[in-house]
C-alpha cells in the first residue's frame, strides 16, 4: 500500500515536472494536442493528423481550443475528451485505477532487475572471496619478450 | 501459365523443405545413436548430404516462385488476385517490382525467399563445421517449412481472381510509392529473417551439446550482418515515414515500428553479452535465451503486423494468418524450452562476475537496460489488449507514454555506453576509473555549461531536460571513445614514429571488433544528439496566396505559384515556395499532394531543406475550399540530419567490426606460406610448375 502510494507520488511528480513552465494557451494547446489521438482511425496524434478533409480532427481541435479558453484544467479537458470520444482518444492512459499499471510496470521491472543484478554480483563476489586463491602465474622473461613482440607495443 | 508455374514452384519448395527437415532429423538422430554404439540402418552421412542438397534445391524453387510473381506484375496479369490488388498498368517499373512485398502474400514470399537464400549460403559453407551446420540446416528447414506451408495453404500469392478479370489493377498503396520503399522492406526482412540463422546455430549447438564456444565464432558474422540489416531497415523506415507521412516526425511508436525495434534491442543485447561468453565463458544460458527471444520477437513482430491484433498506421498487409503464427511461436517456444531444460547442464558458467565495477558487470547492466527497453516497448504495444481484457475497453498507448517511460531508459543506456568501455575486465580499480573518467567528465561539464550559456534551461519542461541530459552524455561518450583511440594510437605512434591518425588506423586494424564497436557507439551518440533535437520542434500552418509570406524560425517562405499537374498514375497539386534567410534566397521548395487514380487515395510529397542545424520541412496540407489557396504547414525540426549521419557512422563501424584483424590476416598469410612452398615442392617433384 505504502509502495503503491510512493509510486503514485513519483508519477504525479514526474507529470507535474513535465508540465512546468507551459502555462500559456498556445503551449497548452500544443501539449494537450499531443496527448490526444485523432479518432478518424488514422492512428495519428491529434495535432499531427494530416488527412485532407478529416471528419474529426477539426471538431476535436475546436473543442480543445474552447476548453483551454474556458480555463478548464488539463485533467478535466482530458477527461472530457475521454468521455466524449472514448478512452482511445487519449494518446496515453490516464492515471486511473488499472491504467496505473501501464506506467508503473516498466520502471518497476528496471528497478527490480538492477537491484537483483547488484545483489547477485555481491553474492558471487562473496563466493569468489571464500575460494582458495589460485597460484599466481609469473611469466618468464622469455615469455614476456614474446608477448611484447607479438603485441608490438 | 506463370501463376501455375509459381504455384508448382512453391509446392516443390515445400516438398524439398519437408525432405530437408525429415532426412536431416533422421540423419542427425542416427549419428547421435551411432555415436552411442548402435549401427545405423541408413548411412547417416549420405542421408544428411541429401538433406543438404534438398535444402539448396529449395532455394531455387522459391526463387522460381518469386520470379513468377514479379513476371506477373510486369506483364500486368490481373488474373492473379494479389497483382490485381497491388499493381496497375501505369505503375512505374520499380514499384511493380516492389509490389512483391507490398501485400500479405508477397511479403511472406519475400520472407521465404530470403530465408531460403540464407539457407543456401549456410549449406554451401557447410565445411566450416559439417555437423553443426547439419543441425542448423535442419532447424532452418523447419522454419522454412512453416512459411512455405502458409504460402501454399493460407496465403497463396498466385490465387486467381474469381469471375471477370478487370482491365486494370487497383494500384499500389500511394504511401508505398516512394523510392525508399524499394529498399526499406527487403532490408528490414533481411534483418528479421537473418536472425533465424544465429537462432538455428544456437539451438543446434545446444541440441548436440557443442563443445566450446566455436559456434559463437561461426555465427558472429551472421549476427552482426543481420543486426546491420535490421538497423538499416529500421532507419530507412524512419526516413520513409519522415518523407512520406507528412506529420513532421520520423518515429511514431506505432505497433509495427515497435515490432521492428524489439528484436533489434534483444539482438543488440546478445551482441554485447556474447563477448562475455567468448572471453570468460560466462552468461551461456542468458545468451542462448537472448537469441531464442530475438527470433521469437521477429515472429511476434510479423504476427502483430499481419494478424490485426493491434491497430497500426502500417496496416498494409493484414489478414487472418495470426493463428498460424501463434501455433508456430508456441511450438518454437516449446522446442527451445525442452532443449534448454534437457541440456542446461551443458551451459554451466565457467566464471562468475567478480566485481560490481567491471567490464562484465557493465555488460550485464547494459543487457538489463536493453531488455527493459524491449519489455517496455512490448508492454506498451500489448497493453491495449491487456486493458481490453481487464477493463473491457481498449486504451491507446502512444508517444506520450514512450516519451515518459522509454526515453529515461535510453538516457541510462547512453550513460552505460560511455562508462562501459572505460572499465577493465574482471575488476576496475578506483584509480583507473578516476583516470579514465576525468576527460569525459570534463567534456560533459563543459557541454553543460555551454548549453546553459546558449540559453538551454533544462528545468523548463521535460523535453528540454531530456535534451540537456542527452547532449551532456553525448559529450561524455564521444570524449570517452576519443580518449580510447588516442591512448592506443599514442602508444603505437611512440613505437613506430607514425603520426597519430595513421596510428589510430593501425590500432583499429589490429582490433577491428573493439574499435569498430567504439565507432558504432560514436554513431549511436550522434543519433541520440539528433533525437534530442525533437524537443525543440516548431510548426506553423498558414494559407498562402500569390507572394504571401510565412515566417518559420529564421526562414521566410514566399509563395511563387500554386498549380495542378496530371499524369497516368496520379493527379497532383503543388506550390512553389521561395525560401529566404536573412533576406537572401537560399532555395525553392515544392510541397505536393498527389491523388492516385487507381487506388483512389491521396499521398503527401514533403519538401525538405535539410541542414546540420535543422530541417525546414514543408507540407502541402490542402486547399481552402473558399479561396482556392493552398494551406501550407511548415516544421522547423532541429538536428534531424544528425540521425541519418549517425546511422551512416553505425554502418561504417559495423563494417570495420566485420573486417578481420590485421594480425589475424597476417597470421593467416603466414600459415599459407609453407603450403605454397609445399605445393611448390610437390610440383617440383612431379616435374610440374612454371
Amino acid at each position: 500500500m505504502r509502495l503503491s502510494r510512493l509510486f503514485s507520488a513519483l508519477l504525479v511528480g514526474a507529470l507535474a515536472f513535465g508540465s512546468l513552465g507551459a502555462a500559456d494557451d498556445a503551449a497548452r494547446y500544443d501539449r494537450l494536442g499531443h496527448q490526444m489521438m485523432c479518432v478518424c482511425s488514422c492512428a495519428q496524434i491529434l495535432v499531427e493528423c494530416n488527412h485532407v478533409g478529416c471528419p474529426d480532427s477539426s471538431e476535436m481541435l475546436t473543442m480543445l481550443r474552447t476548453s483551454i479558453a474556458s480555463g478548464a484544467s488539463d485533467r478535466s479537458i482530458l477527461e472530457a475528451f475521454q468521455a466524449k470520444y472514448g478512452p482511445t482518444a487519449l494518446a496515453a492512459p490516464m492515471l486511473t485505477s488499472f491504467n496505473k499499471v501501464a506506467w508503473i510496470v516498466p520502471p518497476a521491472v528496471l528497478a527490480f532487475g538492477l537491484i537483483g543484478a547488484i545483489v547477485l554480483i555481491r553474492r558471487w563476489r562473496l563466493v569468489n572471496a571464500t575460494k582458495p586463491p589460485v597460484a599466481v602465474y609469473a611469466p618468464s622473461s622469455a615469455t614476456r619478450d614474446r608477448i611484447r613482440r607479438e603485441t608490438e607495443l | 501459365m506463370m501463376p501455375a508455374f509459381g504455384s508448382y514452384a512453391l509446392l516443390l519448395a515445400l516438398a524439398l523443405s519437408g525432405y530437408t527437415l525429415l532426412a536431416g532429423s533422421i540423419a542427425l538422430r542416427q549419428l547421435a545413436t551411432h555415436a552411442a554404439g548402435q549401427l545405423p540402418r541408413v548411412d547417416p552421412a549420405r542421408l544428411a548430404e541429401t538433406a543438404r542438397r534438398s535444402g539448396i534445391a529449395s532455394f531455387f524453387a522459391v526463387t522460381c516462385a518469386a520470379f513468377a510473381l514479379v513476371w506477373i506484375a510486369f506483364t500486368n496479369d490481373f488474373s492473379v488476385s494479389y497483382i490485381l490488388h497491388h499493381s496497375n498498368r501505369a505503375l512505374p517499373g520499380a514499384y511493380k517490382f516492389a509490389a512483391l512485398w507490398s501485400g500479405q502474400e508477397g511479403s511472406l514470399l519475400l520472407w521465404a525467399w530470403l530465408l531460403a537464400g540464407y539457407g543456401l549460403v549456410l549449406r554451401l559453407r557447410h565445411k566450416v563445421d559439417v555437423r553443426l551446420t547439419a543441425y542448423a540446416s535442419t532447424i532452418l528447414a523447419a522454419i522454412q517449412l512453416f512459411f512455405l506451408a502458409i504460402l501454399n495453404f493460407a496465403a497463396p500469392p498466385f490465387a486467381l481472381v474469381a469471375g471477370t478479370i478487370p482491365a486494370d489493377g487497383f494500384g499500389l498503396n500511394p504511401l508505398l510509392q516512394y523510392p525508399e520503399m524499394v529498399i526499406h522492406p527487403p532490408m528490414l526482412y533481411l534483418g528479421y529473417v537473418g536472425f533465424s540463422v544465429p537462432f538455428a546455430f544456437a539451438l543446434g549447438a545446444l541440441m548436440m551439446r557443442y563443445p566450446g564456444e566455436k559456434w559463437i565464432h561461426i555465427t558472429r558474422r551472421w549476427t552482426m550482418v543481420t543486426w546491420l540489416f535490421l538497423t538499416c531497415g529500421i532507419f530507412l523506415g524512419a526516413h520513409w515515414a519522415y518523407s512520406v507521412l507528412g506529420w513532421g516526425g520520423y518515429w511514431g511508436w506505432d505497433p509495427v515500428e515497435n515490432a521492428s525495434l524489439m528484436p533489434w534491442l534483444t539482438g543488440t543485447a546478445f551482441l554485447h553479452s556474447v563477448m562475455m561468453q567468448e572471453k570468460r565463458g560466462m552468461m551461456k544460458k542468458w545468451n542462448v535465451w537472448l537469441i531464442f527471444a530475438t527470433f521469437l520477437l521477429t515472429l511476434l513482430g510479423t504476427d502483430l503486423t499481419r494478424s490485426g491484433l493491434v491497430s497500426s498506421v502500417h496496416a498494409f498487409a493484414q489478414s487472418s494468418i495470426g493463428t498460424w503464427f501463434h501455433v508456430f511461436m508456441l511450438i518454437t517456444l516449446a522446442v527451445c524450452l525442452f532443449t534448454f531444460i534437457r541440456q542446461s547442464d551443458h551451459l554451466e558458467t565457467e566464471h562468475r562476475i567478480e566485481a560490481l565495477v567491471s567490464r562484465e558487470s557493465s555488460f550485464l547492466f547494459n543487457n538489463l537496460v536493453l531488455l527493459t527497453a524491449c519489455f517496455t516497448v512490448l508492454w506498451g504495444t500489448l497493453f491495449p489488449l491487456i486493458s481490453e481484457y481487464v477493463q473491457g475497453n481498449k486504451v491507446t498507448v502512444g508517444a506520450p507514454f514512450y516519451n515518459r517511460v522509454a526515453i529515461p531508459i535510453g538516457i541510462f543506456l547512453m550513460l552505460l555506453t560511455g562508462v562501459g568501455p572505460l572499465l577493465a575486465w574482471r575488476s576496475a580499480s578506483f584509480r583507473s576509473i578516476r583516470r579514465n573518467l576525468v576527460n569525459p567528465g570534463i567534456a560533459a561539464g563543459a557541454m553543460a555549461v555551454s548549453l546553459a550559456v546558449l540559453g538551454e534551461r533544462p528545468w523548463l519542461d521535460m523535453g528540454s531536460f531530456y535534451a540537456f541530459m542527452v547532449w551532456v552524455l553525448a559529450a561524455f561518450v564521444v570524449t570517452a571513445i576519443a580518449s580510447e583511440f588516442l591512448r592506443g594510437a599514442a602508444v603505437i605512434a611512440k613505437h613506430t614514429g607514425q603520426n597519430l591518425f595513421s596510428s589510430a588506423v593501425q590500432l583499429t586494424r589490429r582490433n577491428t571488433r573493439r574499435y569498430g564497436g567504439y565507432i558504432i557507439h560514436f554513431g549511436v551518440a550522434v543519433i541520440f544528439i539528433g533525437f534530442a533535437g525533437s524537443a525543440f520542434n516548431q510548426s506553423k500552418e498558414q494559407e498562402l496566396g500569390f507572394h504571401d509570406r510565412m515566417q518559420v524560425g529564421p526562414y521566410t517562405l514566399v509563395c511563387q505559384s500554386y498549380t495542378q499537374d496530371s499524369n497516368l498514375n496520379y493527379d497532383s497539386e503543388y506550390t512553389l515556395l521561395d525560401v529566404y534567410r536573412s533576406g537572401k534566397k537560399i532555395t525553392q521548395m515544392a510541397p505536393e499532394k498527389r491523388f492516385y487514380s487507381a487506388s483512389q487515395q491521396t499521398a503527401t510529397m514533403v519538401a525538405n531543406h535539410s541542414t546540420l542545424a535543422w530541417d525546414l520541412y514543408v507540407v502541402y496540407a490542402g486547399k481552402n475550399p473558399d479561396t482556392g489557396q493552398p494551406i501550407i504547414k511548415a516544421f522547423l525540426n532541429p538536428l534531424v540530419a544528425w540521425i541519418w549521419i549517425g546511422v551512416m557512422i553505425v554502418v561504417a563501424g559495423t563494417a570495420v567490426a566485420l573486417t578481420p584483424n590485421l594480425t589475424a590476416a597476417l597470421a593467416a598469410s603466414r600459415t599459407r606460406v609453407p603450403t605454397r612452398e609445399g605445393a611448390g615442392r610437390e610440383a617440383l617433384a612431379t616435374g610440374g610448375g612454371d
